[in-house]
């Protein structure tokens, strides 16, 4: 297999992990939460995507279908900071990330129940398709993979360091109490947080359901997404989309050089030794505490 | 000699110079207070005692030796107490449980025979509850012994701290700001307690200290601070009465102004 | 509520605080051995699974209950204790007696392996790189197959204790046995750690390492401690884990398993050892509970029992956000209210266990 071509579709996978570590970095950075059902919430917009689109559903049209999605996943987002995780406040992270470990299998076991088991992909136009570059021939989703995640970083970047929004979304992360008597609605910034958490998650979804099929159990790769915030330092979001495209490179280089047997191996091998020598990630964002 | 020595120490926090080449020296069997405004450096000084901080220059002597070959674990070892502005108590255990782990520097057994909990650990463990029941009696703290620090009042809080702080057994005791956010009476209680620390228990304090009528109670000598820098040291009154630390405080003085008119 | 008047120290550091209270455990205690003589050989076994989850829980609770180390990868040392436990006896050919504690220090130094690197880690950095030990364990055992059979997996031998053979399908109630009394011998070791300054500098670390440091707790040290009789402890159900299910492989200690261990003591309550037990109940009996239920069900609407995946890691998911949402400290939480109301009626307040709500400080500041 051609170099070139091994580079190209690992980084677009490292897209889809970026992503979804993306979402988790979102949440981090905004209300100190980690939602360890980021995955699920990836499965589950691809899942919403795939049961509006595709023909053994409901069979909407795909540019209608995927909108519809990723509000759909805003919604979902948002009434579960509402409804679960807002009760939480002031209790510790683990306790959060406990709570989200088992929203994921309960979101499994939903998208078990409405879609099956069994493998699916998702009926998309960029499916299937090639596009040429002078001699070099790349699959059309994986290109699309690779745009669509850049467009969206440099969003979400711009989004949180210039507008108004944004930067009251990070100063209700900093001191809760201190943002809530500067008069931010700190609740609801939370949701949103949620909400857009949830939309990036579900455009994650799409992405990796048009480049092959997917089942329940697909929400796990999250895990893999978490390596990947991790690896790139968790709190930046530039971090997060270096940490996937970090994590889905070495995947398939490591079973083109080593062995197959080490390619699942490597991100989490990466990931410790990241905890070991540089415990705060490769862009990292932590201050000791003042007694 | 004395008891603690902090020679020409410096410390820096990227650009700002937290403390800026300060001495001083405790001799042993004092109350020795330092004052000065927010942000003079008080509690960096103990962070430094404490071993939390690495100074950039200078050194620290305890008994002679120096502390900065020391981690922060073996500063309790050399018999030097602490409390924390912000109280920093085992919240999800009892007072008798933070006071026993104050008793961790005389600790003689190890993991395996406290598996088996040997008949060497019992004793040991009576021994360590003779030793916290004598700071439980001197602090009146018997109604909270069973209790969980997360359901303590703040005042209760801050005893529970110091006696944690005295069950070490230390020759030094550092208190940082131990009469902070307590009522009137408390802080005389305070005032009394630190005086017996002293005469009775002969063990030499070092406290960082607001209350200006509590720092002159007890102190033997002053040090004031401002923007890292020594200001004044003396008796509470030579301190107070300086110009220097007047002008900390409360800015340039009057005749000062005019003199430079 | 029984006020104890103590009048010696020892009242403090005895194992039950009164009469009444050991005179209940020992009854307790005469249930669990006689257990065998009123059960079925089916519920013998569901026992067995009970107690050996429990000695799990208590393993991870020390870390996480006592020590505040939160740990996503306890499953891996279920793998070392099991592993180690069964190639010691076929490959070595020890006796039981010897690879089975063998196996637990095993595990325990392979804790403390793990933790010498991690222990600047807090929080949601240490839990993220135990659950990477976990994936890693995972796909060694894949790589090592030469040693673990790989997928293929090994068989567990039958247990011998000098001629005494103890197989959980042949002779149940021995199994039942064996493991009773490791469960008795690992609480009392966690009850000596707890009345130890061991236990005590657990909860410093626990509650804060700052605080910790200025007593002359060896933080780092203590830190590996715990990760060590931790792991050992696990190490040690991971072997009699082994010898229940007869074949495993490293599916059996997966990451699935790590995370529904934490999830349990979760339930349980965290910090007591009650906790981890009331985990192991609900662990252990939930599928049991599904497949009454699902028969019931399915009898009644006349669909007869389909077996739906993930219905099991779905209601166990369901029953820990209840929890965590309404009754953060377990189901142990939830009995000492429960026995509180009736010790105190008609005393009892409403208020009794409310703690001041603490808005969230960025734990970024560490």
């Amino acid at each position: 297999m051609d170099v070139l071509q091994l580079f190209v579709s690992g980084l677009a996978n490292g897209c889809v992990y970026g992503l979804i570590a993306l979402g988790f970095v979102l949440i981090y950075k905004a209300t100190e939460a980690v939602n360890f059902a980021q995955g699920d919430f990836m499965m589950l917009g691809a899942f919403i995507a795939l049961g509006l689109t595709n023909e053994q559903f409901m069979g909407l049209p795909f540019w209608i279908a995927v909108p519809l999605a990723i509000i759909a996943m805003g919604v979902v987002g948002y009434l579960l900071d509402m409804l679960v995780v807002r009760h939480m406040f002031g209790q510790s992270q683990i306790a959060i990330v406990i709570l989200t470990i088992a929203l994921g299998f309960v979101l499994r076991f939903i998208a078990g129940l409405i879609w099956g088991h069994e493998p699916i992909a998702l009926e998309s136009p960029i499916a299937g398709k090639e596009v040429r570059f002078g001699g070099l021939v790349l699959g059309l989703d994986e290109v699309t993979i690779i745009v669509v995640t850049l467009i969206l970083t440099v969003a979400l970047y711009i989004y949180f360091n210039r507008t108004k929004l944004g930067v009251a979304m990070q100063a209700a992360s900093q001191n809760q109490l201190a943002a809530y008597y500067m008069g931010i609605p700190v609740k609801r910034v939370h949701s949103l947080v949620w909400a857009l958490a949830g939309a990036v998650a579900a455009v994650a979804g799409i992405l990796f359901a048009s480049k092959g099929s997917i089942d329940p159990s697909v929400g796990l790769l999250g895990i893999k997404a978490f390596a990947a915030a991790v690896i790139g330092g968790f709190g930046s979001l530039p971090g997060a989309l270096l940490g996937g495209v970090i994590v889905g490179l070495i995947e398939p280089f490591a079973s083109y050089y080593i062995a197959a047997g080490y390619s699942q191996l490597m991100p989490y091998l990466l990931l410790f030794l990241i905890l070991v020598f540089r415990p705060h990630g490769i862009l990292a964002q932590v201050h000791a505490k003042k007694v | 000699m004395s008891l603690l020595e902090v020679d020409n120490v410096t410390l820096r926090f990227g650009g700002v110079i937290a403390v800026n080449q300060v001495s001083f020296a405790v001799e042993e069997g004092e109350v020795f207070a330092l004052v000065g405004p927010n942000g003079a450096g008080k509690s960096t000084l103990f962070n430094l005692i404490s071993r939390f901080y690495d100074p950039a220059e200078g050194d620290i002597r305890f008994d002679g030796d120096s502390l900065l070959s020391r981690q922060p674990h073996e500063i309790a070892a050399t018999g030097i107490a602490r409390t924390f502005q912000n109280i920093e108590l085992f919240e999800q255990a009892t007072v008798l449980q933070n006071l026993l782990v104050g008793r961790h520097r005389h600790r003689k057994s190890n993991f395996v025979n406290e598996l088996l909990f040997t008949p060497f650990v019992r004793s040991e463990e009576r021994r360590h509850r003779a030793a916290v029941e004598k700071v439980i009696d001197f602090l009146d703290l018997q109604p909270y012994r069973e209790k969980y620090i997360a359901g303590l009042p703040y005042g209760v809080r801050k005893v529970v701290e110091m006696g944690r702080a005295l069950a070490i057994e230390p020759r030094l005791l550092l208190l940082d700001e131990p009469a902070s956010g307590l009522s009137v009476e408390e802080t005389q209680d305070v005032a009394f307690w630190i005086e017996d620390i002293k005469k009775q228990m002969g063990i030499t304090v070092l406290m960082v200290e607001h209350d200006m009528h509590l720092v002159s109670s007890v102190s033997d000598r002053v040090l004031a601070l401002a923007d890292g820098k020594t200001l004044s040291l003396g008796t509470a009154e030579e301190v107070q009465n300086d110009p220097k630390v007047i002008e900390a405080y409360i800015g340039v003085s009057d005749e000062h102004e005019r003199a430079v008119a | 509520m029984r006020t104890v008047f103590k009048t010696s120290y020892d009242a403090d550091i005895n194992l039950f605080r009164h009469g009444t209270q050991a005179a209940w455990y020992m009854a307790l205690l005469v249930l669990a051995v006689v257990l065998p003589f009123l059960l079925s050989t089916f519920a013998i076994g569901e026992a067995t699974n009970m107690l050996i989850w429990a000695i799990a829980g208590m393993g991870l609770m020390i870390l996480v209950g006592q020590t505040g180390q939160a740990s996503l990868g306890h499953a891996a040392f279920l793998a070392v204790g099991c592993y180690a436990n069964v190639l010691l006896q076929e490959r070595l050919g020890l006796p039981f007696l010897l690879s089975f504690p063998l196996a637990g220090v095993i595990a325990g130094l392979a804790g403390v392996l793990i933790a010498i690197p991690t222990t600047k880690l807090h929080g949601i950095y240490l839990a993220i790189a135990t659950l990477a030990v976990s994936i890693l364990a995972d796909d060694v055992i894949v790589l090592a197959e030469p040693l673990t059979g790989g997928v293929m997996g090994l068989y567990a031998p039958t247990i011998n204790i000098f001629g005494l053979e103890i197989d959980r399908y042949v002779n149940p109630d021995r199994f039942y046995w064996l493991t009773l009394v490791v469960t008795v011998l690992v609480i009392l070791a966690y009850r000596n750690v707890l009345r130890s300054p061991l236990g005590r500098s657990f909860a410093a670390v626990r509650d804060s390492e700052v605080s910790a440091k200025a007593m002359g707790v060896n933080v780092a040290r203590t830190k590996a401690t715990a990760f060590g009789i931790s792991t050992a402890i696990t190490g040690l159900a991971g072997a009699l884990m082994g010898h229940f299910a007869g074949i495993f492989n490293n599916e059996t200690f997966n990451i699935i398993i790590s995370i529904q261990l934490l999830l349990m003591i979760v339930i349980g309550g965290l910090g007591s050892i009650h906790g981890a037990f009331f985990g192991a109940v609900v662990v252990a009996l939930l599928p049991q509970a599904i497949a009454i239920s699902r028969d019931t069900v399915g009898g009644l609407l006349g669909t007869g029992s389909i077996a739906i995946p993930g219905l099991e890691q779905a209601i166990f998911g369901a029953i820990l956000i209840v929890f965590i949402l309404f009754e953060p400290m377990g189901i142990y939480g939830r009995w000492v209210k429960i026995r509180t109301y009736f010790e105190l009626f008609p005393f009892y307040r409403r208020d009794m266990f409310r703690r001041q709500k603490s808005y969230l400080k960025t734990e970024r500041m560490r």
